[in-house]
C-alpha cells in the first residue's frame, strides 16, 4: 500500500490546521456562511437533511487495518455509531458536530486519510477496481496509476475551480468492475504486443441527470503520459466547459455538444505541446510508485484446499457464501472475499463501529492487513488463504456480515436518498429493504442469478440506477414518492444506460413492479444461465411492459 | 392584513451540531417542530424574514428558509414529506434524529 511521504504528511497535518482555523473562525462570526461553505465544502464537510455530514476520502478503495479501524473509532466517539459505504469508494459520517470535526481529521491524518477534495468542483476521489492487484484477470495493478493522479490532482492549483466536478476511475482488467466508462475520464490499463504498459483513454462518461457512456478517445496511450494526456483533458475542458449552467457544465456535455472529434483535435494539441514537459512520467518514479503496491509475501500453495473442500460438504451456508462471495485470485491457493454490506433489511453500505472493528481484525489477520471498499458498497478482503476461508466466515457470520448475495438481486447499490440527504427527492433505503426482505429467499436469489439492482432517490443518481440491470429512480410526484423503473443497464466493459419502461410506481407498487420484471424474466429465459442481462438484451422491452403495464395492453 | 395560502414556519441548522432548528417564539430557536411557530400573514412572513435574516447574520442558524406548514391541535406540522423527515429523522432507523429524543423522553417518563 502507498505509505505517506515527508510531504504528503506535512501537507495534510497543514490543512487540518487551517480548516481547524477556518471552523473556529466561523463559529466566532468572522466567517459567514458563504464565506465558510466552499471551503467546508473542500475539505468534504456537507449540510445534509439532519446534521453535517463527513465524506472521507478512500483513495482508489484500499485501506489497511489501522485505517479501518480508525474509521469505527470515528463512528464511535464523534457519530452515531456507523458509518455509510458509498458508490465512490468513500465513507461518510452522517451526524459529526462541526466543532469536532476538526479532531476527526487530525484523528485520520494519524492513518494516513483525510477528505480533502471530496467535494466541490475539482477531481474528486480517483476510484479503481476493488480487486486491484488480486484479481486473477489483471493485466497489471491499476492503483499505481490512480496513485500518481491522486498526487497529481490533489490542490492542483489549476483545477481546484473547474465547471463542475471531475470524477477519474482506473482499471487495470478488460472486465471491468469500476464502472469506469461512466466516469468523466476512464482509464483501463493495458500491454502492448511489445509487452509495454500503457493505457486506453475514455472521456465524457457519467450518470447523473444525462447519462452517457464514456467515449474512446485514445485506443493506446503509453504509461510516461498518462498525466499530460489527462492535464490536456483538463485544461480543454477547464476552458470550454460550460459555466453558465450547472446542470450542463460536466464534461460529458461537452464532449456531447461539442463532438468527440473535434474536441480530440484540441486535447491533441494541447498534448502535443507539453508531453515533453514536466509532466512526462520518468521509469524510476513510476517503479518507486508501483513498489507501494507489490504483491504481499503470498505463500505457495496448491490450488485447491482439502480442508476447505470438506468444510463447504459439512455446512451448506458455507458452501454457498465460497461459490457467491469469493472470486478467483491470481495467486493459486488464496481467494477474494466479498463481505457484502447487505444482511436482509439493512440499509445498503451501512456498517457499525463494532463491525468496521471486526473486518479491521479479519484484514490483519487474514488479508495481509488489506480491505477494499467496492463500489457496490461492500468491503472486500482481497487476499485470504482459502484454507482460512471457515474461520473467516466464522467471524463474519457472528457480525452479521456473511450475506451470501454478492452479485445477487438482493447486493442492492441505493443512495442514502431522502432519509439522509437534502438533494433527494424520494426515499430509496426503504425500497433496498422491502426488495431485500422480498428475494431473501436464496434459493430464489440463486435462482434468479446475477442481476444488479441499484436505486437512486434523485436524478443525482449516487444510487447508480442508470446501469441497473434493474434501476430504480425516486422522484416526488405532487408530494407523493413515485419510482421510475429503467431496464438493461450496464456498468461493466459493455456499458449501458437503461431503458425507462414506463409510468412510475408508488412506493406501495414498487415491489410488486420488481417481482413482476423477475418473473417475467424467469418465464421467458432461454436456459438457467442466460442471465437477466442478456435475456433482456435479446428480448428488448416489449414482454417486460406488457407484464408491467397489462391494462394498457388490453387497451 | 392578507393571510398567506399555507401558514409557514421557519426551519435552519444550529450552526455547532448542525441539528435542525425551528424559529419559535420571542426568536428563539427550538429543536422541534411543534414548538415552532406559524406565521399566518404576510406582515408575520416580513417578520419571521427578518428573525431569520438576524440569527443567521449572528451565526447561530445557518442556511434559514421557509417551510409550509398546517396546524394541528395547535401545532405546525411541515407539508412537505421532505419536511417531516427532517422534523423527525430517517424513517429507517428511528433510534436516530428528533423521534429518538422524543422516544427517550417517553421512555424516561
Amino acid at each position: 500500500m502507498y505509505r505517506y511521504d515527508e510531504f504528503d504528511r506535512e501537507f495534510v497535518a497543514a490543512r487540518v490546521a487551517q480548516f481547524r482555523d477556518q471552523v473556529a473562525r466561523r463559529i466566532s462570526g468572522e466567517l459567514s456562511e458563504d464565506n465558510f461553505k466552499p471551503l467546508r465544502l473542500h475539505n468534504g464537510v456537507y449540510l445534509q437533511l439532519h446534521a453535517y455530514m463527513l465524506r472521507v476520502a478512500v483513495p482508489y478503495g484500499t485501506l489497511n487495518s489501522s485505517q479501518m479501524r480508525m474509521l469505527a473509532h470515528i463512528a464511535r466517539k464523534y457519530d452515531r455509531d456507523y458509518g455509510h459505504f458509498t458508490t465512490r469508494q468513500n465513507i461518510q459520517f452522517n451526524w459529526p458536530k462541526l466543532a469536532d470535526i476538526p479532531n476527526i481529521l487530525e484523528d485520520l491524518a494519524t492513518v494516513e486519510m483525510h477528505a480533502i477534495q471530496t467535494s466541490g468542483n475539482c477531481i474528486r476521489n480517483v476510484t479503481a477496481d476493488h480487486f486491484a492487484g488480486a484479481a486473477s484477470d489483471e493485466v497489471a495493478d491499476p492503483r499505481p496509476y490512480a496513485e500518481i493522479l491522486r498526487q497529481w490532482s490533489t490542490i492542483h492549483p489549476e483545477f481546484l475551480h473547474l465547471p463542475r466536478k471531475f470524477k477519474i476511475a482506473v482499471i487495470g482488467s478488460s472486465n471491468d468492475r469500476a464502472a469506469m466508462q461512466f466516469h468523466d475520464i476512464g482509464l483501463e490499463v493495458r500491454k502492448n504486443d511489445a509487452g509495454e504498459l500503457g493505457l486506453r483513454v475514455f472521456v465524457g462518461g457519467g450518470l447523473g441527470r444525462t447519462p452517457m457512456v464514456g467515449k474512446l478517445i485514445r485506443d493506446w496511450l503509453p504509461e510516461e503520459d498518462m498525466l499530460s494526456y489527462c492535464e490536456a483533458i483538463l485544461r480543454v475542458y477547464n476552458l470550454y466547459g460550460r459555466r453558465d449552467n450547472k446542470y450542463k457544465a460536466r464534461i460529458k456535455i461537452l464532449v456531447h455538444e461539442t463532438g468527440l472529434e473535434e474536441l480530440k483535435k484540441d486535447i491533441e494539441a494541447e498534448f502535443d505541446r507539453i508531453r515533453d514537459s514536466v509532466l512526462k512520467l520518468p521509469e524510476d518514479d513510476v517503479e518507486a510508485i508501483r513498489a507501494y503496491f507489490a504483491p504481499p509475501d503470498f505463500a505457495t500453495l496448491p490450488a485447491e484446499d482439502s480442508g476447505l473442500k470438506q468444510a463447504k460438504l459439512d455446512d451448506r451456508s458455507f458452501a454457498r457464501w465460497v461459490d457467491q462471495n469469493v472470486s478467483e485470485h491470481a495467486q493459486s491457493g488464496y481467494g477474494i472475499v466479498t463481505v457484502a454490506l447487505k444482511d436482509t433489511g439493512e440499509a445498503p453500505g451501512d456498517a457499525t463501529s463494532a463491525q468496521m472493528d471486526v473486518l479491521a481484525d479479519l484484514g490483519q489477520d487474514y488479508s495481509h492487513d488489506e480491505l477494499r471498499v467496492s463500489h457496490e458498497q461492500n468491503v472486500i478482503l482481497p487476499h485470504v488463504k482459502l484454507s482460512d476461508l471457515p474461520v473467516v466466515y466464522q467471524a463474519l457470520t457472528e457480525a452479521g456480515m456473511a450475506s451470501p448475495n454478492a452479485g445477487l438481486i438482493t447486493d442492492i447499490i441505493a443512495c442514502p436518498g431522502l432519509d439522509y440527504c437534502a438533494l433527494a427527492t424520494a426515499r430509496s433505503i426503504p425500497v433496498a429493504q422491502e426488495l431485500s426482505q422480498r428475494f431473501a429467499d436464496l434459493d430464489r436469489q440463486n435462482e434468479i442469478g446475477e442481476l444488479k439492482l441499484k436505486i437512486s432517490g434523485c436524478i443525482n443518481a449516487c444510487g447508480h440506477h442508470h446501469v441497473g440491470h434493474i434501476g430504480i429512480l425516486g422522484v416526488d410526484k405532487r408530494g407523493e414518492e413515485m419510482y421510475q423503473v429503467t431496464l438493461g443497464g450496464s456498468a461493466d466493459e459493455q456499458a449501458a444506460v437503461g431503458e425507462i419502461v414506463g409510468r412510475g410506481f408508488s412506493s406501495d407498487e414498487i415491489g410488486n413492479a420488481v417481482e413482476t420484471i423477475v418473473n417475467t424474466y424467469l418465464t421467458k429465459r432461454l436456459a438457467d444461465d442466460e442471465t437477466f442481462l442478456d435475456a433482456y438484451r435479446r428480448l428488448g422491452a416489449l414482454p417486460f411492459k406488457e407484464a408491467l403495464y397489462p391494462a394498457k395492453e388490453a387497451a | 392584513m392578507s393571510n398567506l395560502k399555507n401558514p409557514i414556519s421557519i426551519t435552519a441548522n444550529n450552526l455547532l451540531d448542525g441539528e435542525a432548528v425551528w424559529l419559535g417564539s420571542n426568536g428563539h430557536w427550538v429543536k422541534s417542530v411543534d414548538s415552532a411557530r406559524a406565521f399566518f400573514t404576510e406582515e408575520e412572513r416580513k417578520i419571521a424574514e427578518h428573525a431569520a435574516a438576524r440569527a443567521d447574520a449572528e451565526n447561530l442558524v445557518v442556511e434559514p428558509y421557509e417551510i409550509e406548514v398546517k396546524m394541528e391541535e395547535g401545532a405546525p406540522v411541515p407539508l412537505k414529506f421532505r419536511e417531516r423527515i427532517r422534523a423527525q429523522g430517517p424513517t429507517i432507523r428511528l433510534d436516530l434524529g428528533k423521534q429518538a429524543d422524543i422516544q427517550s423522553q417517553a421512555a424516561a417518563a
